[in-house]
């Protein structure tokens, strides 16, 4: 029986010819095969659409405004409250921290300064209490020490209050931090418990990490005793403790290049030590990821207690607790959003009330200061909020490099 | 009487100051940086065309050490708020660097081109690497300049104004960001 070998060669050949066809036709556009992207990068998933080719992270100047520029004129808040300048000429403020005796204390990200804001019967002024700092966007205060967080290690000054003039410098406490740059600045706060926390941001967009990444750790207030509280956290740059339950509220940024409208950022609530909150395998508590979520479950996670907006970069948050701002506002959390990058309408850029229920879950979320964002383009960018003894808010602002006070009369009634 | 005192008071000004136009102020910068926007010294980068807000946080960061480079140190350090400010828009105004004349490997220059693409360089930098606002104008750079600033950027030995490029570059080796600054000193 003979075997007939010629259709073979001839098959091959045609297979080979139509496959060098689709070469040409593929190779011309000269598309490299979608190679995955770089772990880290912020643009991991970005798709190649003209919208999405216009997305790039926003910088501030580095510049403090000048007094006639700052924008409070423009800026919107409810009847009856008002906002003021507490303080300008501080290139990139951010973090706030409260000092016994009144100085309110300000960190920043892309300088290396660390502020303290004076305010002598009335009349504030602004001093540089640290410097030559790598992105100290940390403070806080306790018993007239102040705590500074820079992107790999935490440092105190003691009786900061009484040197603010010649200020010594920073002593470090703790620098068993990674030191990558992707989420590696860092927001701090003493919890009731007396220790200090501090989140390890997950080195990256979307990305599988080591068990030093993602997470929330605390220490001692001399540096001791770091132990990881929480896990699952993509990038937290803010956070209370809320006065009821004392249980620890944060916020988490959303990953990028997913969509322009989920996932949505989270407010989250700690209620024992080693909780997961999901990242990178689940998002807003519903959204399995679609690179790393495969074979896993949204189930196995804590769901946020409520969502903050897509992109709309949840910062700073505390809880109220004073009697200036209207009763509705006791023990609901004010919380700053930076604004958007990556959404073609910027969402966020303002300043929050987020009331809760009985069972410490997300009721409602209110604007408070409207206006950062005009046309689609920043005026201000709010980073953190802090309540001064008389009951009024300071907000900060990075891209204006200014701090604003926010208080509150009760309108008049027309028949009053 | 009001004449003779003007003349004291403007001669006692300092010569480096507001009263000097902007060009003769730029001079000793141009210096080293060369007159029409193309550097002709090695490692020292071309300033035409850069985008005027990223001209003013390289001059600010050099101007407060956050980045650390002793002869940009010194020649920034005395700048104030505005020099920043005025500096910045002229460096803009100076013509974009101009391609070498040799063109490059076809190959090379195809490959690179691919990496680019592979890791959305023109997402930041724009479609023609022109830049845009903050983000730098890379294309037709210096070579060498452009290999010294991705390999700094990449071991974190440069700090940038937030942590962009550190995050860009984590997953480029040395042999692309070689590719790279070849494709990119000689865009057409």
């Amino acid at each position: 029986m003979t075997i007939t070998t010629s259709p073979r060669p001839l098959l091959l050949a045609g297979a080979l010819s139509s496959l060098f066809v689709f070469g040409v036709v593929f190779g011309a556009a000269a598309q490299q095969p979608a190679a995955p992207l770089p772990p880290g990068s912020p643009l991991a998933g970005r798709p190649d659409s003209e919208a999405a080719a216009k997305l790039s992270p926003v910088a501030p100047p580095p510049l403090a405004a000048a007094l006639d520029k700052l924008p409070t004129a423009k800026l919107k808040l409810p009847e009856g409250f008002s906002i003021e300048v507490y303080a300008a000429g501080m290139a990139n403020a951010r973090s706030l921290a409260l000092g016994d005796k009144g100085t309110v204390f300000v960190g920043s990200r892309l300088v290396d300064k660390v502020y303290a804001i004076i305010d002598q019967d009335g009349k504030r002024t602004v001093k540089v209490v640290a410097s030559g700092l790598y992105r100290p966007n940390g403070v806080a205060f306790r018993d007239g020490t102040l705590y500074i967080a820079e992107l790999s290690k935490i440092s105190k000054i003691e009786n900061i209050e009484d040197h603010l003039d010649d200020p010594p410098k920073p002593v470090v406490i703790y620098d068993n931090l990674p030191k990558d740059e992707a989420h590696g600045w860092k927001f701090i706060g003493i919890g009731p418990d007396n220790k200090l926390y501090v989140p390890v941001g997950q080195p990256g967009n979307n990305v599988l990490h080591d068990d030093a990444h993602g997470q929330i750790r605390r220490i001692n207030l001399d540096g001791s005793g770091a132990e990881v509280v929480a896990l699952g956290v993509r990038n937290s740059v803010g956070f209370d403790w809320n006065p009821q339950t004392k249980q620890m509220y944060f916020t988490d940024n959303g990953r990028d290049w997913m969509s322009e409208d989920v996932p949505e950022d989270e407010l989250n609530r700690l209620t024992k030590v080693g909780e997961d909150f999901g990242a990178p395998y689940c998002y807003q508590g519903n959204i399995s990821d679609p690179e790393f979520g495969w074979g896993r479950s949204c189930s196995e996670f804590t769901p946020p207690v409520g969502l903050m907006g897509p992109h709309t970069a949840s910062l700073g948050l505390r809880f109220y607790t004073g009697t200036l701002f209207p009763d509705s506002f006791r023990n609901a959390i004010i919380v700053a959003r930076h604004g958007s990058w990556n959404r073609t309408h910027k969402a966020g850029g303002d300043v929050v009330v987020v009331k809760l229920r009985d069972d410490g879950t997300v009721q409602s979320i209110e604007p408070l200061i409207t206006g950062f964002l005009q046309d689609n383009k920043y005026i201000g960018r709010p980073v953190d909020v802090l309540q001064m003894p008389d009951g009024a808010m300071l907000v900060s602002d990075d891209w204006n490099g200014a701090v604003y006070r926010i208080s509150y009369n009760k309108p008049k009634l027309a028949s009053e | 009487m009001r004449h003779w005192m003007a003349a004291v008071v403007l001669a006692l000004l300092p010569s480096w100051g507001q009263a000097e136009p902007i060009e003769a102020r730029a001079a000793p910068c141009l210096g080293c940086h060369g007159e029409h926007g193309q550097s002709e010294i090695n490692d020292t980068p071309s300033l035409g065309g850069q985008q005027a807000p990223y001209v003013l946080i390289q001059l600010f960061m050099f101007r407060e050490k956050l980045r650390v480079f002793e002869p940009m140190n010194e020649m920034a350090k005395a700048l104030s708020d505005d020099d920043l400010r005025v500096l910045s828009d002229f460096i803009a105004s100076l013509p974009k660097p101009l391609p070498p004349p040799d063109a490059g490997d076809p190959a090379r220059l195809r490959r690179a081109e691919a990496l680019a693409r592979q890791f959305h360089c023109q997402s930041c930098h724009n479609a023609d690497f022109s830049g845009r606002d903050n983000v730098p104008r890379v294309a037709d750079q210096r070579e060498d300049y452009l290999l010294k600033s991705l390999r700094e950027y990449k071991d974190n030995s440069r700090h940038g104004y937030d942590g962009s490029m550190a995050e860009a570059l984590q997953p480029v080796s040395a042999e692309e960001i070689a590719d790279l600054a070849y494709y990119l000193a000689r865009l057409r």
